[in-house]
């Protein structure tokens, strides 16, 4: 509100000093938000010995020791944790995309069902059948192994991404897949001619989102792995000694292991809106 | 820019037409087949193996594997104090985390909202803690942030007479449930931040024109239009804050004594601690049939939250 407001009272405060509050306030609680992911950045750069020091120091000579430290023996980790996440986010794209042109442009009748169907599995908690998982995967050949992951992070994200590749589905202009109708491409090639290209912003921003899930995922891996597909939540479990200083090489083994979806997150904030949504938000 | 779109509509072709083949039909299925087989083989079978264990006794350490003992094991777990307990502190953490988080998440929106020098940077910063791998950020908390000695927290603190708290000792149920707010909060906010973009202006103009003051805009006109956005952001919150595991299992392992066991941790005990797979079965059935009376609740709320624009267009 102006100065020229009609409203009797006290004079106003000027409008930049509401602004600067306002920027101030802003900042204050962002910054507040952020600091232990500050605090953890900075203490990975620290020797073990400024780390856990009474009061925590600020100022210090900065090493990279304990990232030299963390990485050893971290190859593997990473290793399985990419296998997992890229192995089943493509599996996810696979399964989805079919799945969600059947929900949306050639629907079936009972669309309204398959997709509450999809989004209760979401619903119902994993931990509920652990020990059933652990026996059927014993059986199966299967426990301490990628295919298992790959398999469980696919049933995981697939409802999700079935919901977000159909919302994108539903914006593909009309007239787009009327002319290629016109056209006389069948039911494949408007897929892969029309439909295909015009989403696949959003299959990127779907492929994303199941990543960041995946890689984040330590319930299932720690249940149902030991050494062969361990991830990389595990590595940075077992980055934390029984004993001892750890405080700097547990900050380290944290910030390598969050770096990569940090950036990714980052780089793409519009996806993640509508990614974490299901579609919802565009 | 950004809306509440209705995911629940009828598609976008060819809606119900009328006497449709019995070739199209199946031809309209046949994409849908791969992904729903896929989905109720790998959900709904471990539900029934669970269902089918938590009738036997059966435990990884003893001989002899699993022999059938009624409902022996279903008497346990309601007899159980800790089953009843992590229940209600499943209850408790999500409830707490999810409200907080939200009403955090809405004053964050608001803040973030308006145009300020390094908006966008500071949005970066506050979307951050949701990125950073939940099994870091509650090992950086218990560590770094937390520990009575050195951590940052109790130096922050200090000024204001905090003297080498041992939070997770003391506080235990609060510090997860902070942590789990710290991680949510950005969540909501990105939602909320959502909606206020997608606020006419014109609305807003109008009521300043009005004479209407800040608050009452706020409270007449924006929080009205946000209902959805906060109905979602509570759903799928929900969704993932009932199952959380990293936190409780890193920070706390459960403790002290069971003072932060959640349903999800009081689980993962009995399989791999007490070796009881028909106790956890027993207890994961009743958890999932819990689930489906709130998951009923839930489906409705989403069915009414994506139609909202449909209905109001």
């Amino acid at each position: 509100m102006t100065s020229t407001t009609a409203r009797p009272g006290p004079r106003r405060v000027p409008r930049w000093v509401g602004n600067v509050g306002w920027a101030v306030l802003a900042w204050a609680v962002a910054l507040a938000f952020f600091t232990p992911v500050l605090w953890m950045a900075i203490t990975a750069f620290k020797p073990e010995s400024a780390a856990e020091t009474w009061p925590p120091q600020f100022i210090f000579k900065p090493t990279l020791a304990e990232f030299r430290l963390a990485i050893t023996g971290m190859g593997p980790f990473l290793v399985h944790s990419i296998i997992a996440t890229v192995g089943s986010t493509v599996l996810v794209l696979l399964l989805g995309v079919p799945a969600a042109y059947a929900l949306s442009v050639y629907p079936v009748r009972a669309w309204r069902d398959g997709l509450f169907f999809f989004i209760s599995t979401k619903m119902l908690p994993i931990v509920a059948v652990i020990g059933p998982l652990y026996v059927i995967a014993l059986h199966a050949h299967l426990l301490d192994s990628l295919g298992l992951l790959i398999i469980l992070y696919t049933a995981m994200n697939l409802p999700l991404a079935i919901w977000m590749i159909r919302s994108f589905m539903l914006e593909v202009p009309n007239e787009l897949l009327e002319a290629a109708r016109l056209d006389g491409a069948g039911r494949v090639r408007e897929m892969g001619s029309v439909i295909l290209p015009v989403i696949s912003p959003g299959l990127v921003s779907t492929a994303l989102i199941c990543m960041i899930f995946a890689w984040n995922e330590l319930f299932l891996a720690l249940n149902l792995t030991v050494t062969n597909a361990a991830t990389m939540p595990m590595f940075l479990i077992s980055s934390v000694p029984q004993e001892g200083l750890y405080i700097a090489h547990l900050s380290a083994a944290a910030l390598i292991a969050s770096i990569p979806v940090i950036i990714i997150g980052w780089l793409a904030q519009r996806s993640l809106v509508r990614g974490l949504s299901m579609g919802a938000i565009k | 820019m950004t809306v509440v779109e209705d995911l629940a509509v009828p598609p976008r072709t060819e809606v119900l037409p009328r006497g449709m083949g019995r070739r199209e039909r199946w031809l309209r299925r046949l994409p849908l087949l791969p992904a729903l087989i896929y989905v109720v083989v790998v959900t709904q079978i471990p539900f029934v193996v669970t269902l089918w264990y938590s009738f036997q006794n059966y435990f990884w350490d003893q001989p002899g594997g699993a022999h059938f003992t009624g409902l022996s094991n279903y008497k346990t777990v309601f007899t159980s104090p800790t089953f009843r307990g992590s229940l209600v502190r499943s209850v408790v953490m999500t409830v707490t985390a999810v409200i907080v988080a939200m009403i955090l998440g809405v004053a964050l929106a608001v803040l973030l909202d308006r145009k300020f020098f390094g908006r966008g940077v500071a949005r970066t910063l506050v979307i951050t803690p949701f990125l950073v791998m939940p099994a870091a950020a509650a090992l950086v908390w218990a560590g770094p942030m937390l520990d009575p000695n050195f951590g940052l927290l109790n130096y922050l603190l200090a000024p204001f007479g905090v003297h080498h708290v041992a939070w997770l000792s003391t506080h235990a149920l609060g510090s997860v449930i902070v942590v789990m707010i710290w991680q949510w909060t950005p969540f909501m906010t990105l939602i909320v931040l959502a909606g206020l973009q997608s606020q006419p202006t014109e609305t807003l103009e109008a009521a300043k024109v009005d004479g209407a003051g800040a608050l009452a805009t706020f409270r007449e006109l924006t929080l009205p239009h946000l209902r959805p956005y906060i109905e979602l952001g509570i759903l799928l919150g929900s969704i993932y804050l009932v199952n959380v595991f990293d936190a409780v299992r890193l920070m706390t392992n459960g403790g002290p004594g069971t003072s932060t066991t959640n349903l999800p941790f009081y689980l993962y005990q009995e399989v791999n601690n007490a070796f009881d797979v028909g106790g956890a079965a027993a207890a994961g059935v009743v958890t999932v049939i819990l689930t489906i009376i709130v998951a009923s609740f839930a489906l409705r709320m989403f069915a009414r939250v994506f139609q909202f624009e449909e209905a109001r267009a």
